[in-house]
């Protein structure tokens, strides 16, 4: 009974999104706030529905009821409670479930908030997401039903594919999703301004929280999946350059480029246009990710034509939206007014420049992603483009972008100095060229990159501190004075700092990955294998039997030097419904680093395959990613107006107090 | 009738929310202007941030002036016409109303209608529970038997027992090792050879192996009429392309059934796919899956490889179609195209290989 009304609280919820699209945008036509009140009250019915409607799902799941198609394919159960909660966005219908929910939810939130968005603004941007709404909710109805039944219901389920059973790729989904649909927002508000043909530092001020949000749940997400593909897959790498990870990473390069742009626009009321393009660009390149991931393209293109029902929509999606706003942009924008000027050399100058660059690392980022895809359906012929080109080209827009970001930072609005700017970072250049210089020294022989990669991240991290330092401390100030100070400045201001450091983290974390060892053996029980200082020595191997897997465990004891620092255990699990085997890495965390250990074949003679990696500093990768989210969280908190008070020509000093 | 009822509710409800707003015209409040008010803010807070001495004062009156200008533009923007009275805005709200309360009930309804399962829903609500604890007993039970089979894996008996439940689980790769050694831990038995056929056919995804054909012909070894044994051998034989023995032993099945076999209506759907003049037509067996639309998905892949190329997953699969169907001239014909289309790969010919040998196409071995 719960399945059938989720169901049709889903085709409600498509007919309520229809009134949500037309009403309010009739009513912004014939200025009739009445009209335009329809919009709130029907994004939060949309919402009420497709959150019953999804709860419905969810209960199916609790309660294994198999005559549910999607249980059936995705659910076992004695599978974990933890399962089976996230089998329900665990697969394809159900994800785009969770897609339209999130959607609906963040609706409903700009529906609530009513005093702070202009009437006309709010009702476009309902109008405009319910559109989007529409679309998806027709793509669940015709091609991925989760409430299709099955009569007479079998008596098991074929249980979850066993990679996402595990607790990473339980929270990964929902993370990314409010990433990617977050950018809907921005993507909604940048095409009501084009229809209502005005924007301003008002609508900046609106759009600055949704982008930071969903720019800082995707980092989490997209950090996860990373942390998820490194202990799970078994090859210890962090970041393959899949299509998969491309489609989360272009939306990401794009959304950083909006967040900041929108910071001007907010600040100083300049790159309008741009804004509103890159909040187009941002929104569609998440599309063009749910198509990439959604449609089965990437398995090969042949898969796609086997079933090219769903392809085909999603690809109808992606063509009218991105289409359709870009019409839009391209018959609005030149009636927009143009907005502050700004000398090429300030704080303005800098954000362009970081823009240029993210846009053109996300444009290299595409290429590499469709480029093959396209070969393929244009000529048969399969290619794979892989680190390699992406070290070639996207590193060397990223390493000028993560130079300049310390400088950018410090260089005032609207007219900046360059060299009074640099001036103040003298310390930092100064002590990110010892650390690298001390590290050629300590690990010579080794790779080049590393040390060149490590300074780069030290210099990020002390440009960031540097920052807070140089704004509420000069020489003979007493400390707690520049402490009070220092509390006193915006959290936006710290919320920066403390996310550009966390990119200085990252990047420690990435550069040191080239001084990683690994050892590759067949082990029998009390035998060694060693990975640089390090040393494992299998102590036994053992079956264990669990609710729906059974899994061999191999214990192996650590050394460090010799000296026994820890056990580890590593499995080979079977699944048995699915007849799937994985593996699960073993990990022991020493500091920042990593021993890491995985299984491979067992022998005819008993031993078994091992493979053993020490990983230095490699947590750093993604505790700069959590520590980059934390600054975005941060920044969101502060609500304050905030100003970009301009430099006036020759009348502010070099070192004067930088303006936030 | 419950439930609809409980779908109209939904629907009122989500017609209401949209006529509410509607019907509230008198009151609305003039919203304060925010783009105005975002300025005066603006203005107010450099003040602040001038006392705090965050901001020089020369900063802050350049600052100051750009906001201000900004206001200023801002309120030149406002506009004050809005249409909330009058006789075009209560036609307005009168075509909204008509429209929300058409749009909404015969869209949802008419998705749900072909989309939905409304007969479904008259599962009594115990039923869910009572199948749970089914759940829990057979799963209890499978891992009793499990672990006394771990212990004592001669119990041939055991193994029969625990291999049906095996298939009903889906596990059909358990269900094969299970009814295995059920096989070679028991006398020889008819019904026991020809399941343990049924179960390697099922693994096959209705491949009728060699394997599965030696279990077969075992069991009719064992007993002449062992029925489920002799159907799948008759399978076999179309398989292998020899129609007039498939439809001979068919008919000669037809002959030795009881009345009541359940499994007449299946021989008869068989034979009719045959081609074969039916001489009644079976009651209340309607085919899953009719042979028209399997013939046609066949030709639909079979196009689809001809002119788009393909895997050699999907390649063998058509051939193995063909087989299953009894077309072994096109079966052989397809194979051959699969060598020429994937000539360069080696594995792929390979995968080709072992289905034509499989399948014993002797005309499409290189």
């Amino acid at each position: 009974m719960l399945v059938e009304a989720g169901h049709f609280a889903l085709a409600l919820a498509l007919g309520l999104s229809l009134i949500q699209f037309v009403v309010p945008l009739w009513g912004a036509r014939a200025n009739d706030p009445v009209l335009m009140t329809v919009a709130p009250a029907s994004a939060l019915a949309v919402f009420a529905c497709i959150a019953f409607s999804f709860l419905a799902l969810t209960s199916a799941y609790l309660n294994s009821d198999f005559s549910v198609l999607n249980v059936v394919q995705n659910s076992h159960s004695a599978k974990p409670l933890v399962y089976k909660i996230s089998g329900v966005w665990g697969n394809h219908e159900g994800s785009m479930l969770l897609w339209v929910l999130i959607l609906a939810l963040f609706g409903g939130v700009v529906a609530l908030a009513r005093n702070s968005i202009p009437m006309r603004l709010q009702a476009n941007t309902l109008a405009v997401q319910a559109a989007v709404t529409i679309a998806f909710l027709l793509f669940i109805l015709t091609t991925s039903n989760p409430f299709t039944r099955v009569v007479p219901a079998p008596l098991e389920g074929q249980d979850l594919n066993p990679l996402l059973q595990d607790p990473g790729l339980a929270i990964h989904p929902p993370l990314l999703y409010i990433g990617y649909v977050g950018f809907s927002i921005s993507f909604a508000f940048a095409c009501a301004a084009l229809i209502d043909g005005r924007i301003d530092a008002v609508w900046a001020r609106i759009v600055r929280p949704w982008t930071l949000g969903a720019w800082a749940f995707l980092t989490l997400g997209i950090a996860m999946g990373s942390y998820w593909a490194y202990y799970e897959l078994g090859w210890g790498g962090w970041w393959f350059w899949d299509p998969v990870e491309n489609a989360s990473l272009m939306p990401w390069l794009a959304g950083t480029a909006l967040m900041h742009s929108t910071v001007v626009m907010e600040k100083r009321d300049a790159l309008k246009v741009w804004t509103i393009l890159l909040a187009i660009l941002t929104f569609s390149l998440s599309l063009l990710g749910t198509f990439l991931v959604r449609s089965g393209v990437l398995t090969s293109v042949h898969s796609f034509a086997v079933d090219p029902e769903r392809g085909t929509f999603i690809l109808g999606i992606l063509i009218l939206f991105i289409g359709g706003s870009l019409s839009l942009f391209a018959w609005r924008a030149p009636m927009l007014r143009q907005g502050g000027l700004f000398a090429p050399v300030s704080r303005e100058g800098a954000l362009v420049l970081n823009n240029l660059f993210l846009a053109t690392a996300c444009a290299t980022v595409f290429i590499g992603t469709l480029y093959p895809l396209a070969l393929e359906v244009l000529t048969g012929e399969k290619i794979s483009v892989g680190a390699p080109f992406f070290n070639f080209t996207f590193l060397p827009l990223i390493v000028p972008l993560l130079l300049l970001l310390p400088l950018g930072q410090t260089l005032a609005w609207k007219r900046g100095n360059f060299l009074g700017t640099a001036q103040r970072l003298y310390a930092v250049f100064g002590l990110s060229l010892l650390v690298t210089v001390a590290l050629f020294a300590f690990a010579y022989g080794g790779p080049v990159a590393a040390p060149l990669g490590v300074g780069l991240g030290v210099y990020l991290v002390l440009g960031s501190l540097n920052e807070l330092v140089t704004r509420s401390w000069s020489k003979g100030t007493p400390l707690a004075v520049a402490w009070r100070k220092a509390k006193g400045l915006p959290r936006s201001t710290w919320g920066t700092a403390i996310a550009h450091a966390g990119v200085g983290l990252s990047v420690i974390g990435i550069a040191a990955t080239a001084w990683g060892v690994e050892g590759l053996g067949s082990l029998k029980p009390g035998e060694r294998l060693k990975a640089g200082d390090y040393e494992v020595r299998l102590e036994r191997v053992i079956p264990r039997i669990e609710a729906n897997y059974r899994e061999d465990v191999a214990v192996l004891t650590v050394f460090d030097s010799g000296r026994e620092i820890g056990t580890l255990e590593t499995m080979k699990r079977l699944y048995v419904t699915r007849g799937m085997p994985t593996t699960e890495a073993g990990i022991l965390t020493t500091g920042l680093g990593q021993v890491y250990a995985s299984l491979g074949e067992m022998q005819a003679d008993g031993s078994i395959g091992v493979r053993l990696y020490y990983k230095p500093l490699v947590l750093l990768i993604w505790i700069g990613a959590l520590v980059m989210a934390a600054g975005g969280a941060l920044s969101l908190t502060d609500r304050r107006l905030r100003i970009g008070a301009p430099a006036r020509t020759k009348a502010a000093p070099p070192a004067a107090v930088p303006a936030e | 009738m419950v439930i609809w009822i409980i779908l109209l509710a939904m629907t009122a409800a989500a017609v209401m929310a949209v006529l509410w707003p509607l019907s509230r015209h008198h009151a609305i409040e003039r919203q304060a202007d925010p783009d105005t008010q975002f300025y005066r803010e603006q203005i107010a807070e450099i003040e602040r941030d001038q006392a705090r001495g965050v901001l020089l004062a020369s900063e802050a009156e350049a600052a100051k002036a750009e906001a201000g200008r900004r206001l200023l533009r801002a309120r030149g923007l406002q506009d004050d016409s809005v249409a909330a009275v009058g006789e075009p805005a209560l036609r307005r709200r009168r075509a909204a109303s008509t429209l929300a309360l058409s749009l909404i009930p015969i869209l949802a309804l008419a998705t749900y209608e072909i989309y939905g399962s409304p007969h479904l829903l008259s599962q009594p609500p115990g039923m869910q529970v009572q199948r749970q604890a089914d759940r829990m007993e057979l799963q209890q039970a499978v891992a009793q038997i499990e672990a006394h089979l771990a212990k004592n894996p001669q119990d041939g008996r055991g193994w029969e027992v625990i291999a049906p439940v095996y298939i009903r689980m889906g596990r059909i790769d358990d269900a094969v090792k299970a009814y295995e050694a059920a096989v070679r831990y028991q006398p020889p038995d008819a019904d026991r050879f020809a399941n343990y056929g049924e179960a390697l056919v099922l693994a096959k995804d209705g491949l009728i192996s060699a394997e599965a054909q030696a279990a077969f012909e075992q069991a009719v070894r064992l007993d002449r009429n062992a029925a489920k044994a002799r159907f799948y051998l008759a399978r076999a034989a179309v398989q292998d392309g020899q129609i007039d023995k498939a439809k001979a032993a068919y008919e000669e099945l037809l002959a030795l059934a009881p009345a009541d076999a359940p499994w007449v209506g299946a021989v008869r759907q068989e034979l009719a796919a045959l081609g074969a003049t039916q001489p009644e037509q079976a009651e209340g067996t309607a085919p899953q899956i009719g042979p028209e639309a399997i013939a046609g998905m066949v030709a639909g892949l079979a196009n689809r490889l001809e002119t788009q190329g393909g895997s050699a997953e999907e390649w063998a699969r058509l051939i193995r179609s063909y087989a299953v169907l009894g077309q072994r001239d096109k079966a052989t014909d397809a194979a051959r195209r699969a060598r020429a289309a994937l000539a360069q790969d080696a594995t792929a010919l390979k995968t080709i290989d072992a289905m034509t040998q499989e399948l014993k196409l002797t005309d499409a071995q290189p």
